[in-house]
Order: structure tokens, then sequence, then C-alpha cells
């Protein structure tokens, strides 16, 4: 089963909304350190996969092991407690609330001290947070708000942090940094599974990749294996094995 | 001048009653989306509870102490035995089942303690008043508005600075990304129904230290002027269910303080009639507010 040094591994993970079936008998192994990047076109089943990670999207079958914990049926919550955290798609800020208090949210099951001290080690590495951090998190630009997105994500220090499409309808400049945002993170060493759209450029950053397509692995190998026609080939769900 | 300053002053009492029940039925309304008619009832245990440890020769201090812990339990045992299984459930289920716990509540009531009146002890500082120039006051309605201002003030701190409360404030915002963050669905739902409860309680000493019996169905009128308060300022808001409840006791004392004394009787279809017509204008409250149906848990 789960080999030596996996902080999650998912055996036969499926999800379905009633008769659609967005995820088909997923395998996935992800170790601690790594950079893993998971991608497929529209509607492949990605961001369900993140989902069902954490729970939030109706499983089927499978099985999840996270830390050596098998969190195949617990809450969201004892999921995110036990160190998971997720960068929804789309961001999902709590858009009247102010930046400080987002942060204080993602950081829900820490005291107060404990949130000041994390807070104040992340706000190096996102200024943004310390700067605005009285705003409207509503009013931020895109950008603003994913780097945001992210530090609320990271105040809990998880063990595996979850970026679902983080440069989704960035302008190229901002999706610049955000990528930045990601290398530094792999740099200090956190681990990552990040859904893109912008396959060259998570290939770039990541160690190992997966290909959705339909709901089914179609490919999976060493980030630097997967070139540009292998890849097309696994979005139009032409199976085969890198 | 001075009449019109009495009634100002009646006005911020009733409109600080109001306020409070709306409120309470809000919090509830943001958070899960379930319209509890049971709010009445949760009142009418506050009363009932009042009416007992006076009448047994509490202090009033416990006593008060006694009517909010009860209205509390009761909202507490409601989530636990009523609500919890339908956090999924469809709106009109939702209603349905708030409707019978309502008529089920009442049918208790009407069993334990009869359909007459139960005259409710007040001490007698409640009739207490003073006089500035020619006019007469009552503490009770200085208190009203003074306690009511301290209650909408600490909530509001409770909202902006403790975890739990910013919990609350984003899972009526975004109820799937707040589980998200760690926190527990079930502190949500057992936060937000103390929180109504405590809100019955109090809104209940203040309805009942002006309107002294209590019966089986005394919840239901001010239970339904919270609500019309809450759907006048814009269903799931907060603040607006404060400015709605404050502007429907103004509607109130005003027709009656404006019409002739034929038209009392229809006080209350004249002050619905101003209601309807201020929906027809905005349709979703004065502060009209985005309603969007997703999952809870
Ligand atoms: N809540 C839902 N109810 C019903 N069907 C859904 C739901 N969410 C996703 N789906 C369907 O499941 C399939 C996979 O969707 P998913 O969002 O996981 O894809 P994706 O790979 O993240 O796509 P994208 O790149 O557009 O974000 C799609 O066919 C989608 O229509
Ligand atoms: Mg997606």
């Amino acid at each position: 089963m789960a080999t030596q040094g996996a902080i999650l591994s998912i055996a036969g993970l499926s999800v379905s909304y009633g008769t659609v079936h967005a995820v088909r008998q997923l395998d996935m192994e992800i170790s601690e350190g790594e950079t893993v990047v998971l991608l497929g076109a529209n509607g492949a089943g990605k961001s369900s996969t993140l989902n069902a990670i954490v729970g939030l999207a109706p499983r089927s079958g499978g099985r999840l092991v996270f830390a050596g914990e098998d969190i195949t049926r617990k809450p969201t919550e004892a999921i995110i407690r036990s160190g998971l955290a997720l960068v929804p798609e789309g961001r999902r800020l709590f858009s009247n609330m102010t930046v400080r208090e987002n942060l204080r949210l993602g950081a829900a099951a820490l005291s107060t001290v404990e949130f000041d001290r994390e807070r104040q080690a992340l706000e190096d590495m996102f200024p943004i947070t310390r700067r605005r951090a009285h705003e409207q998190a509503g009013l931020l630009s895109g950008g603003e708000q994913q780097q945001v997105a992210i530090a609320r994500a990271l105040l809990a220090r998880p063990k595996l942090l979850l970026l679902d499409e983080p440069s989704l309808g960035l302008a190229p400049i901002i999706v610049n940094t955000i990528f930045e945002i990601i290398a530094e993170l792999k740099r200090r060493k956190v681990t990552i599974l990040l859904v893109e759209q912008n396959a060259e450029r998570a290939l770039s950053i990541a160690d190992r990749a997966y290909v959705l397509a339909q709901g089914r692995l179609e490919l999976s190998g060493a980030a630097g294996s997967i070139n540009a026609t292998t890849l097309e080939k696994a979005y139009l769900g032409e199976r085969e094995h890198a | 001048m001075q009449l019109a300053l009495q009634q100002f002053i009646n006005a911020l009492s009733l409109g600080s009653i109001y306020a409070l029940v709306a409120l309470g039925v809000a919090i509830l309304f943001s958070i899960l989306r379930l319209a509890n008619f049971a709010h009445g009832e949760l009142m009418t245990t506050a009363g009932f509870t009042l009416y007992m440890t006076l009448a047994s020769g509490w202090n009033w201090v416990l006593a008060v102490i006694a009517a909010i812990a009860a209205s509390v339990v009761a909202a507490l045992i409601l989530e636990r035995v009523a609500y919890r299984r339908l956090r999924n459930a469809q709106p009109l289920t939702l209603l349905m089942t708030s409707f019978a716990v309502s008529v089920a509540l009442q049918s208790i009531f009407l069993l334990t303690f009869g359909a007459r009146p139960k005259g409710i002890e007040l001490p007698a500082f409640v009739d207490a008043s003073f006089r500035i120039g020619g006019m007469r006051v009552q503490w009770l309605d200085i208190a009203i508005i003074l306690i009511t201002a301290a209650i909408v003030f600490g909530l509001t701190l409770f909202l902006r600075k403790t975890v739990i409360g910013l919990a609350l404030r984003s899972a009526a915002d975004d109820f799937q990304t707040t589980r998200l963050m760690g926190v527990k669905a079930n502190a949500l739902f057992v936060g937000a129904f103390v929180l109504s409860g405590m809100l019955a309680g109090i809104a209940a000493l203040f309805y009942f230290a002006t309107v002294p019996n209590v019966v089986p169905s005394s919840g239901f009128e001010p239970m339904l002027k919270g609500f019309i308060a809450c759907v006048i300022g814009g269903l799931g808001s907060l603040p607006a269910a404060i400015v709605g409840g404050f502007l429907l006791a103004f509607l109130e004392v005003g027709s009656d303080a404006l019409l002739s004394d034929n038209f009392s009787p229809y006080l209350d279809a004249i002050v619905f009639l101003i209601a309807i017509v201020i929906l027809r204008w905005r349709p979703g409250g004065i502060f009209g507010v985005r309603l969007t149906a997703e999952q809870r848990v």
C-alpha cells in the first residue's frame, strides 16, 4: 500500500455528482517535500480530486491516507486540522471581511498569540497582508487576493498544500509573481499539489506530474519526462504511460 | 412637542425589542437559511420561566438569569432534536419543520400551564418613572433602550474579535470555505443557536416587562414582528434586522399617533400594508441582500 515517505496516498478514488462521474479510480501518491502538478483539460476532474481529498466533493469510492492516518471518512474540518490546506479555485476569500480577518480564520485552530507569531512570519513573504491588513478583501485585485488566499492557507503550517489554479484569470505579470511564490514555497520544502492550466510553467516547477482526462489518470511520471506531444495525447485521453 | 418626544421614546423602546427578536431570527437565517418560527416559543419559554421563578419567590436577578438560560437550553434542544439532521434539507422541509416545532411547543405549554394567562409578578421598579418638564418617562423604557444598545455593541465586538464570531460571519457568506478553514460545522450551528436563544431570552424579558402575562401563544406576535422587521430590512443581514426592527416600531407608533382612534383596531393591518409597499419597492428588503442556495455540510 502506502510507500515509505508518502505524505498522501490515494487509492481508487472516485467522485460522482449524481450520474456525472468526475473522477474514476484514481491512484496517486505524494511524498514529503515534493511539488506535484495535476494537469488536465477543462472538466477533467482536477478540482473534484482536490475537493475530494479535503472531503468537500462527494466520494463514491476509494481510500485516502494522510500522514499515516486514514482520512477517508473524516469530515472536512478534521481533515484540515490534521494538516491539509486547500486554496480553492476562485480563491474564495470572505470578501466582506478584512484581509486580517481572513487570515485569522485560516488559523482558526490557533490561539491569538500563535496566530500573531505565524502571521508576522508570513508578512515578509506576503507584504500585501501587512500593507492592506484592514481593507476589505473583496476590494483587492485578483493577484492580491490570490496572495492573501495562499497566505491564509499557510497560516496553520499545513503538511500538504493543495493549490487549485492559482494563476486563473490573472494578468501575465501577476502570474509570474504567483509562480515565484510557489517556487519560494518549494525552496522552503513545503509539500505542494498544484492544479494548473498553464502546463508548461507548472511542469517547469514541479518534480512530478499526473494528467487526468475525463476523470481518468492518463499519464504520470517525472515532470521532466513529459513533453508537449505526450501531454497533448494525454489531454485527448489517448492512454500512455511515461 | 412633549408628546412627540414621549412617542419617540416609546418607539425606541419598542424598536429595541423588535430589533432583538429580529437579530435572533436573522442569525439563524443567515447561517442555516432557517426561518425559525419557533423563535416565538423560545420567548414563551423564557416568559413561563420568569412566571414560575418569580411566583415561587426567587430574587429577580436569579429569575432573569433563569429565563435567559431556559431560552438558550430550549434553543440547543431544538438544534439537537429538530434541526441537526436537516442541515441539507430543502428550504420547504426546513420551513415545515420549523412550523411544526412551533406548534408542538405551544401544545406542550398548553398541557403544562393551561390556556389561562399567567400573571408575572414583576418587581415594583419596573413601573418606576421620572419627569422631565411635563413629560413622564418610564425607567423601563430607558433601560430597554440602553441595554439593547449594549447588547448590539457586545454582539458586534463578539462577531469582530473572536474566532467563533468571525467564523459565524464567514459561514453566513460561504459555509463551505469556512469549513475549509478547519472550523467545525457543529460549533457553528451550536454557536448560532446559543446566540439566537440568548437574544430571544433577553427580548422576552423586555417584552413580558411591558405585557406582564404569559399564555402558550405569547411568543407568536413578537416573533411575527421580528420576522417582518427582518424582511423589511433585508433577510440574512444583521444590521438590516436592527434597522428593520426600529423602522417597524416607528411605523407602528407613528401610525398610532397620527391616525384617529377609530383606526386603532386596524393598526397591525395598516403597518403590514406599509411593509408590503416597502417590499414592492425593494423586494430584497431595504438593504437587499443576495441569497445563494448552497450545501451547508
Ligand atoms: N457540484 C457539481 N455538480 C455536478 N457536476 C459537477 C460539480 N462540480 C463539477 N462537476 C462536473 O464534474 C466534472 C469535473 O469537474 P471539475 O471541476 O473537477 O474539473 P476541472 O478539471 O477542475 O475543470 P476546470 O479546469 O474547468 O476547473 C465536470 O464534468 C463538471 O461539470
Ligand atoms: Mg477546476
